[in-house]
C-alpha cells in the first residue's frame, strides 16, 4: 500500500497536517497508537461527555473542530496500531495492538512523505520513591480524567511546576475534588529571572491571563500551596504513604495516597532518533530535539516532524506546524501557486503562538536537583532499576556516555527502551564528567521502537527492500 | 490484595458495563475505557512486579511510554494495560517479573 502522506499520531499536529494534506488533494493516512482521534491533549475528544467537556474547558473543546474536519475529509484513519519502524525514504511498519488476542501480522505501507507527529511525553522526575505505586505523572492524572472521567478519591498532592500542573488542579476542583496540597518547586527568584522574557510574553496576553486565572483559582479555593520546595521524597513501603520536602527552611510531611508529578514535557524523539537523524540539545528546554528545516523536514529524508516532537511549543503552535508540513509536502508533490505567501502567513502565526514559550521555559525551568538526583539511591532507569549512584560509578570506571551504561549495567535496556531514563542518564554523566550534554550524547534508539512479537514480524505481509 | 480506592468516577456512569476478571476477582467496569483505567477505578494499583527487585509498580504515564502498567491479558504476557480497552470476559493478571518465554504456548503465536 502506498500513500502520498503517512501521518503518525493524531494530536493537533497530526490532525492539522492530515486535514490540509487532504485539502491539497493528497492521499493521506493517519496511523495512531490510540484507538481514537485526539492524541493526548484532545484525548477522547469525540466521545467525551458534555459534563466533562465543561471541566476540561475551551482549549480542549477546540479539538472537536479538528476532529470534525478530519472526519469530513477523505483521510483514512487507523487507530490502535503501533508503529515500530520508519525509514527515511518513507516506509512505515506497524502492528495492530493485540489487546491480548493473537495473530496479527506486521504490515508496511509507503508514504511519499511521512509526518511524524508523535508529540511529547512527561519529563522524568527522578526523586526518591518515584517508582512507588500511587505516584504518577500529572499528565497521567489528566488522561484518566479525559478518557475515563476519573478523579482522585483519597488525599492527593500535586508536585512540581508548569502549566499542566495548575491546569490539572483547576480541572480537579471544577470536578469537585480539592487536592490536599500543591508542592511547587518554583522559587520566588524564578519570577525575577523571567522578567527579561516578560515583554514578549505580554504580547500573548490572552495566554498570560489564562495562566493567571489558573493560579488565582488555586489560591482562591484555598489549596495549600508550598512554594520553592526542595529535598522532595516520596515515602511508603509498598505504596505511597507520605510526601516529604523542605519548605522555608523546615522539613514538612504530608500524608497522601496519590502524588502527581510534573515538571514539564519533552519531545518524544523515539522515531526520529531510531533513523539516526541528527538531534540537538536545547538548553532552554533541557531536552533533545530533531534538527529540521523551517517546515519541519528532517535532513536528507522524506520525513517531516510537526508538533511537540519537534520541540515543545504547545497545542496551538503544533497545529500550525502540522499545516506547515502539509504545505511544504503539497508544494513538492503539486506545486502550490501561492506557496511563498502561505508559508509566510503560517510562519508568522507560528511565531506569534510561540511568543510566550521562552517566558514559560524560564519561569518553570525544572530544577537541577529534580533532573540530576543528588541521592545515590534514587532510581533513574525504572525498568532495570539502575540508580543515580550506579551511573556515577560507571563514569568512575570509564563510562563516557549513555550507550555504554547499557553494557555496564543494563541501564536503558528495559521495556521502555530508554524513554524514561534517557535525559536523566545524559545529564548525570554530563555533570559527573563536567562536560555538556551535547558531548555526552543520547541513547542510540533502534527499531523496533515498540515491542513486537517475533511471530508478528515473521508474518510480515510483504518484504520490501 | 490491598484495595485502595485512589480514584473514583466523578460523574454517574450510565454507560454499558462489561465484566473482567483480575486475578480471579470479578470486576464490573464501564466499556470504552482502558484496562489500566478500569483497574485503577477499582482500587487496584499494584499492576506488575519489577523484573530485577520484584518491587510493586503502578501505571505512571497512561499513554504507552513508561511500560509500568504491564499485565498478562488473556494469556498474553507483558501487555500495556493503558493501551488496551476492556472487553467482556477478559482475564487479567499481574505481570510478575519478565515474561516467561518458555511458558508461552507456541500455537497462540
Amino acid at each position: 500500500m502506498s500513500y502520498d502522506v503517512v501521518i503518525i499520531g493524531s494530536g493537533p499536529a497530526g490532525m492539522a497536517a492530515a486535514i490540509d494534506c487532504d485539502k491539497y488533494g493528497l492521499s493521506t493516512i493517519i496511523l495512531d497508537e490510540q484507538p481514537m482521534l485526539g492524541g493526548q491533549i484532545y484525548r477522547n475528544i469525540e466521545y467525551v461527555t458534555s459534563g466533562r467537556l465543561k471541566i476540561l474547558g475551551a482549549d480542549y473543546e477546540h479539538g472537536i473542530i479538528l476532529a470534525d474536519k478530519l472526519r469530513k475529509s477523505q483521510v483514512e484513519y487507523r487507530g490502535n496500531v503501533s508503529v515500530w519502524n520508519v525509514t527515511r525514504n518513507g516506509e512505515v511498519s506497524f502492528v495492530i495492538n493485540r489487546g491480548g488476542r493473537s495473530g496479527e501480522k506486521s504490515q508496511s505501507i509507503n508514504g511519499r512523505f511521512v509526518v511524524i507527529a508523535t508529540g511529547a511525553m512527561e519529563r522524568p522526575f527522578p526523586i526518591k520513591g518515584w517508582t512507588l505505586p500511587g505516584v504518577m505523572g500529572a499528565g497521567a492524572g489528566q488522561i484518566l480524567l479525559k478518557s475515563s472521567g476519573l478523579i482522585p478519591n483519597l488525599p492527593t498532592v500535586l508536585i512540581g511546576e508548569g502549566p499542566l500542573l495548575y491546569l490539572l488542579a483547576y480541572q480537579y476542583m471544577k470536578a469537585g475534588y480539592k487536592p490536599a496540597a500543591l508542592v511547587s518547586t518554583t522559587r520566588f527568584s524564578d519570577y525575577f529571572k523571567a522578567i527579561y522574557n516578560m515583554p514578549k510574553a505580554m504580547l500573548s496576553w490572552r495566554d498570560f491571563l489564562k495562566g493567571l486565572k489558573l493560579l488565582s483559582s488555586i489560591y482562591i479555593h484555598g489549596i495549600k500551596v508550598y512554594s520553592g520546595a526542595t529535598c522532595l521524597e516520596l515515602n511508603g513501603s509498598d505504596f505511597l504513604e507520605e510526601v516529604s520536602f523542605k519548605h522555608k527552611g523546615s522539613y514538612k510531611k504530608i500524608s497522601a495516597s496519590l502524588a502527581l508529578l510534573h515538571q514539564g514535557v519533552i519531545p518524544n524523539t523515539q522515531i526520529t532518533m531510531s533513523e539516526n537523524l541528527p538531534h540537538k540539545w536545547n538548553e532552554n528546554q533541557i531536552c533533545w530535539e530533531p534538527i529540521t528545516d523551517e517546515w519541519g523536514r528532517l535532513p536528507e529524508s522524506n520525513l517531516y516532524v510537526a508538533g511537540d516532537g519537534r520541540g515543545i511549543v504547545g497545542a496551538q503552535a503544533s497545529e500550525t506546524q502540522g499545516k506547515l508540513a502539509a504545505l511544504s509536502i503539497a508544494n513538492q508533490l503539486k506545486n502550490i501557486d501561492d506557496f511563498i505567501v502561505k508559508s509566510k502567513q503560517l510562519k508568522q502565526t507560528l511565531s506569534k503562538q510561540k511568543r510566550i514559550r521562552p517566558f514559560i521555559d524560564r519561569i518553570y525551568r525544572p530544577k537541577d536537583e529534580f533532573r540530576i538526583p543528588k541521592g545515590d539511591d534514587v532510581i533513574v532507569c525504572r525498568c532495570e532499576e539502575v540508580t543515580a549512584g550506579q551511573i556515577r560509578e560507571y563514569v568512575d570506571l570509564g563510562c563516557i556516555g549513555p550507550n555504554q551504561t547499557k553494557a555496564f549495567g543494563r541501564c536503558g535496556m528495559g521495556l521502555c527502551q530508554g524513554r524514561f531514563c534517557s535525559l536523566t542518564v545524559t545529564e548525570i554523566i554530563a555533570e559527573k564528567r563536567n562536560v555538556t550534554p551535547t558531548e555526552v550524547g543520547h541513547y542510540r534508539i533502534r527499531a523496533p521502537i515498540k515491542p513486537v512479537l517475533l511471530g508478528d514480524l515473521a508474518n510480515t505481509d510483504e518484504l520490501t527492500e | 490484595m490491598r484495595l485502595n480506592q485512589v480514584f473514583k468516577f466523578y460523574e454517574s456512569k450510565d454507560d454499558e458495563f462489561v465484566t473482567v476478571y483480575f486475578e480471579g476477582k470479578e470486576l464490573r467496569v464501564p466499556s470504552g475505557i482502558s484496562v489500566a483505567s478500569a483497574l485503577l477505578a477499582n482500587g487496584i494499583y499494584f499492576f506488575r512486579a519489577s523484573s530485577v527487585n520484584g518491587s510493586k509498580r503502578s501505571p505512571y504515564c497512561m499513554m504507552g511510554v513508561c511500560f509500568e502498567c504491564l499485565l498478562e491479558i488473556d494469556g498474553v504476557p507483558a501487555l500495556q494495560g493503558c493501551m488496551i480497552g476492556v472487553r467482556n470476559g477478559m482475564i487479567i493478571k499481574r505481570q510478575i517479573g519478565n515474561m516467561n518465554v518458555k511458558k508461552l504456548d507456541i500455537e497462540t503465536y
